[in-house]
């Protein structure tokens, strides 16, 4: 039978670019690059072989490894929350990878062996040391972003590298992922020397299956690519709070990408209107909620000719900052090699509503933690979490677990303390840099906020990308998630020249000691006549002519 | 007498005329066929860690750069750098790495993409990428894919010595330890030919051992000597190339992909006036005469291009059947996203079903105990109240 084949493609990729001046005066951009196809990877029957949009490096993964959900990002620095809000897509510093496997996957720990591998190769990126010692199996957080009922984590798997470097040899394969390259559209921003001297530097990749249209009744699968980055005003300004396109990256747009349905630049003028200066002006203006508050941006799309041309200077000014409401810091006290305490803090700022919020830690193997010296205290009194779940390390295994469910007040500070002893290691485990130290990887407090605005429940195909990112269900809180500081933990080290002074000293000793005993015991004596100098045996001569004694 | 002797004189004659003729032929023909290689490869190390070790990720990056320029794709080239100075937080310019003073050229470019990176240089995984023998699932780009035909270029730089070369200040490769590599891969048939260059103190001790065939190896110095870096920048704070390289670099910037520079122009790079050690080189195991080998035989990329005039036909393209279900018949119910923080399902959370193990050997001897020492004390005829 022959079959109709519709001309209609069946994928479409969206970009955007959202700026929004901070309130320390640095600018915050953020872009997000989405393509969304209507196929099935996990459909034995017919493997999908023609890739458009989507990269077909990313397609063949999906299927090889039966992955339902794939979200890895690359951080540069770490997100200043107080000073800078709440972004758009949080990451923690270094590398995270976490993903949902499908539930008809046998191994996963094979699985996810060969996809970290898998993933080291095309991102350029060391994600092949993340194996079992680093890998967890959270119990209630990271549920999936995606569409879903079923949530068994023993399918769920999540690591971090803290140590994991960015720079130009990750960008430049996640920028060949992307329909157009870095040739036309949002992408031919992105330089890498400019996007390197900045404050934050954020890369990553989302996978996930989403609702294709409203009424959500059938899968596409949506891949997200973000790259979130601060400049610093005082670095690379000239101290002026005037920015322009040109100076944060030093390019300007020249087209927007063909293959794109819509290419949109936002940027956020939610502070009074007549004291800002954006040029070129536009009268397309949009609202959006997200991350709890109403805000107001200025549209520029793209796709319309006229823009071009003159797209090179913006001016901005300062804004007052919504506060965050929820913040967590962490750092490790203690003094010496041998024990220690991490202390991770988490900031309450609502003035009057309480809520909870899910802390994940995953320690390293090497700090062995004490839970019996667990406390958790807010406003100085003891706060019993609702639901712990801990799981101990192995040695050389598997790290710690900890989540709790914790209820944090309103408006207070609650401390989690827990003491650990440090361990030593062998001597071949050991980094090439020991007194560096060892990172141990950020702690995930995962909350549902209370907002102060009511979020949009409704789920629209025209809805800006940075606020769709997370689905939202209800329209009184919205979600967020809040990674803290990676701690840098200084292990025993032991004096890795050490054996060569041991085997130097011993020598010697053995040498000087018993060689000199052994000669004493075995070497025989023989008197030896002196000879005499040379004058002195001529004059022996002559007396022995002379006949009389001869000299000694 | 005289005939025979004419006869064989002539026959003389006619056979150097002969062996005359096929010699001149040979060397034309011979100059177009002569390289025997359809495909390049490169492997490139740096072995230095710390920031004071910048130079040498500069050197590595220049031949990288070159060697790119020239043709050969990074799919065919194995980079390894064991420490990461362009995002380094003391590089005064980020995501930038200079080889000339006064921040004339930037080596890292903007399309870089290292193999191996950071910890992952040791001399485990060197060995592993020449001699082919890696965990089955390393990707392609982390291999060193090559056959029979390819031509290999191997740059190595760091800290050295006499016989080894230093990996990170934790390990050292032997200058046997190559040589057993690079035999290895002579009898796995893995290069055609292999050209290797070192840049390191005392850096003709690493190829002093060599034995396979078809080796051609560059030294910047000789035993006894060490090699030198070139300038400092006052900006940066580092010494920014080593000597040899950098007039290596100077002299591969003229090079394009169709110079017919040879050999031996390369073996004349630095001599000690610039460099102050006395670069070294060993073509003993080379079959082919150096001046006959062109630079770009080993930094370039051969490509094979066939010009034919006949027409071919591109197929339309197919697109896949699109199967749709019956449209709107069946109610199909509405997918939904998942509760990212459903606290009453997490309080209530059933603790996770752990596979069943059998009971471990500790608690099998406990109970043992137990049961031994109930027995004693109350004797065997207890045992039939029990069943």
């Amino acid at each position: 039978m022959w079959c109709i084949i519709e001309s209609k493609s069946r994928d479409q990729f969206q970009e955007e670019l959202v700026i929004r001046p901070l309130h320390s005066g640095d600018i915050y951009a953020s872009f997000q690059f989405r393509t969304l196809w209507d196929t099935d990877f996990l459909q034995e029957r017919q493997k999908v072989s023609h890739y458009r949009l989507f990269p077909k490096s990313l397609g063949q993964v999906l299927s090889k490894f039966s992955v339902r959900e794939l979200h890895i990002s690359f951080t540069q620095g770490f997100w200043r929350t107080m000073q800078w809000g709440q972004p758009f897509i949080p990451s923690p510093p270094g590398a995270e990878l976490w993903v949902w496997f499908h539930d008809t996957v046998s191994d996963v720990d094979g699985n996810w062996k060969e996809l970290t591998n898998v993933l080291s190769g095309i991102f350029c990126a060391s994600l092949n040391f993340i194996d079992l010692t680093n890998t967890v199996q959270p119990s209630a957080s990271f549920k999936p972003l995606g569409l879903g009922n079923a949530t068994d984590h023993r399918f769920l798997r999540y690591a971090t590298l803290p140590r994991e470097i960015v720079c130009t040899e990750n960008l430049t394969p996640w920028k060949k992922l992307l329909p157009c390259g870095s040739k036309a559209g949002l992408s031919v921003l992105l330089k890498s020397e400019k996007l390197f001297h900045s404050s934050f530097h954020s890369q990553a990749v989302h996978i996930r299956p989403v609702c294709q249209d409203e009424q959500c009744t059938s899968k596409a699968w949506e891949l997200r690519q973000t790259l979130n980055v601060v400049f610093d005003l005082y670095t690379s300004g000239q101290g002026k709070k005037e920015w322009s396109l040109f100076k944060m990256f030093s390019r300007t747009l020249t087209e927007a990408c063909p293959l794109a349905t819509s290419s949109k630049v936002y940027v956020d003028i939610t502070d009074n209107p007549e004291l800002f200066e954006l040029s070129p002006a536009t009268p397309l203006l949009s609202q959006a909620v997200v991350l709890g508050d109403r805000r107001t941006y200025s549209v520029f799309d793209l796709t319309r000719a006229e823009m071009f041309g003159q797209l090179r200077s913006l001016n901005l000014l300062l804004r007052d900052m919504l506060r965050p409401l929820l913040h967590a810091e962490r750092y490790v006290a203690g003094f010496g090699l041998q024990t220690g305490e991490i202390h991770t803090v988490i900031y309450n700022n609502h003035p009057y509503r309480a809520f909870p919020v899910l802390l994940m830690d995953s320690v390293p193997w090497y700090l062995q933690l004490y839970i019996h010296t667990l406390t958790v205290t807010s406003k100085s009194r003891d706060n019993k979490p609702s639901y712990i779940h801990y799981q101990p390390a192995k040695d050389r295994h598997r790290p710690h677990l900890l989540e709790m469910l914790i209820q944090l007040p309103p408006h207070s500070m609650t401390e989690v303390t827990v003491q650990f002893e440090r361990a030593l290691l062998k001597w071949t485990e050991y980094t090439p840099d020991p007194n560096h130290g060892f990172y141990v990887g950020s702690s995930v407090v995962s909350a549902l906020v209370p907002s102060m605005v009511a979020m949009n429940t409704n789920f629209t195909q025209d809805q800006p990308l940075f606020s769709s990112f997370v689905p939202v269900k209800e329209e009184s809180s919205y979600f967020v998630r809040v990674y803290t500081e990676p701690l840098l933990v200084n292990l025993p080290t032991p004096d890795f020249s050490m054996p060569y002074n041991v085997i130097c000293l011993t020598c010697t000793v053995v040498a000087v000691g018993y060689g000199s005993f052994y000669n004493l015991l075995t070497r025989t004596f023989q008197v030896d006549e002196p000879s005499l100098p040379l004058a002195k045996r001529l004059a022996n001569l002559i007396r022995r002519i002379r006949g009389v004694p001869l000299l000694a | 007498m005289s005939h025979d002797f004419l006869q064989m004189h002539l026959k003389a004659v006619i056979s150097c005329l002969l062996i005359f003729l096929y010699k001149v032929h040979t060397t034309k023909a011979g100059q177009f066929f002569s390289s025997g290689h359809t495909n390049n490869w490169a492997v490139l190390v740096c072995t230095s860690r710390f920031w004071f070790n910048y130079r040498h990720v500069a050197n590595t990056l220049s031949v990288y750069r070159s060697v790119k320029r020239l043709g050969i794709p990074d799919s065919h080239i194995v980079l390894m750098l064991a420490d990461d100075m362009a995002c380094n937080y003391r590089n005064p310019k980020p995501a930038t790495v200079f080889s000339h003073k006064n921040m004339e050229l930037n080596v890292y470019g903007d399309d870089v993409e290292v193999d191996y990176r950071g910890y992952e240089v040791t001399v485990e995984n060197f060995l592993r990428v020449l001699t082919g023998r890696l965990p089955p699932s390393t990707p392609r780009s982390k291999r060193l894919l090559s056959d029979d035909r390819s031509n290999i270029l191997i740059y190595l730089t760091g800290h050295g010595g006499n016989g080894f070369l230093k990996f990170q200040d934790s390990e050292e490769i032997s200058n046997m330890e190559l040589a057993d590599a690079f035999e290895q891969m002579w009898q796995k048939r893995r290069y055609n030919e292999l050209l290797f260059i070192i840049d390191t103190c005392q850096g003709a001790s690493m190829y002093e051992r060599f034995y396979s065939p078809n080796l051609m190896a560059l030294a910047s110095s000789q035993v006894g000597e060490d090699s030198l870096s070139h300038q400092p920048d006052l900006a940066i704070g580092v010494h920014l190339m080593d000597k040899y390289t950098f007039y290596l670099l100077e002299f591969l910037e003229e090079v394009h992909p169709a110079s017919q520079a040879n050999m031996n122009d390369l073996f004349k790079v630095c001599p000690q006036s610039q460099c102050v050690s006395t670069p070294g080189h060993r073509t003993d195991l080379f079959q082919r005469d150096p001046g006959s080998v062109l630079i770009t035989d080993f930094f370039g990329s051969v490509r094979k291009v066939e010009i034919t005039k006949d027409t071919i036909n591109l197929t339309s393209p197919v697109e896949p059947p699109i199967q749709r279900s019956g449209s709107g018949d069946i109610q199909i119910e509405s997918l939904t996203y998942v509760d990212q923080l459903p606290v009453a399902e997490i309080i209530h959370q059933k603790p996770k079903q752990k596979d069943w193990h059998p009971p471990d050997g500790f608690i099998l001897g406990l109970w043992t105990l137990i049961l031994l020492v109930f027995f004693q004390t109350y004797g065997i005829k207890h045992l039939k109240h029990i069943f």
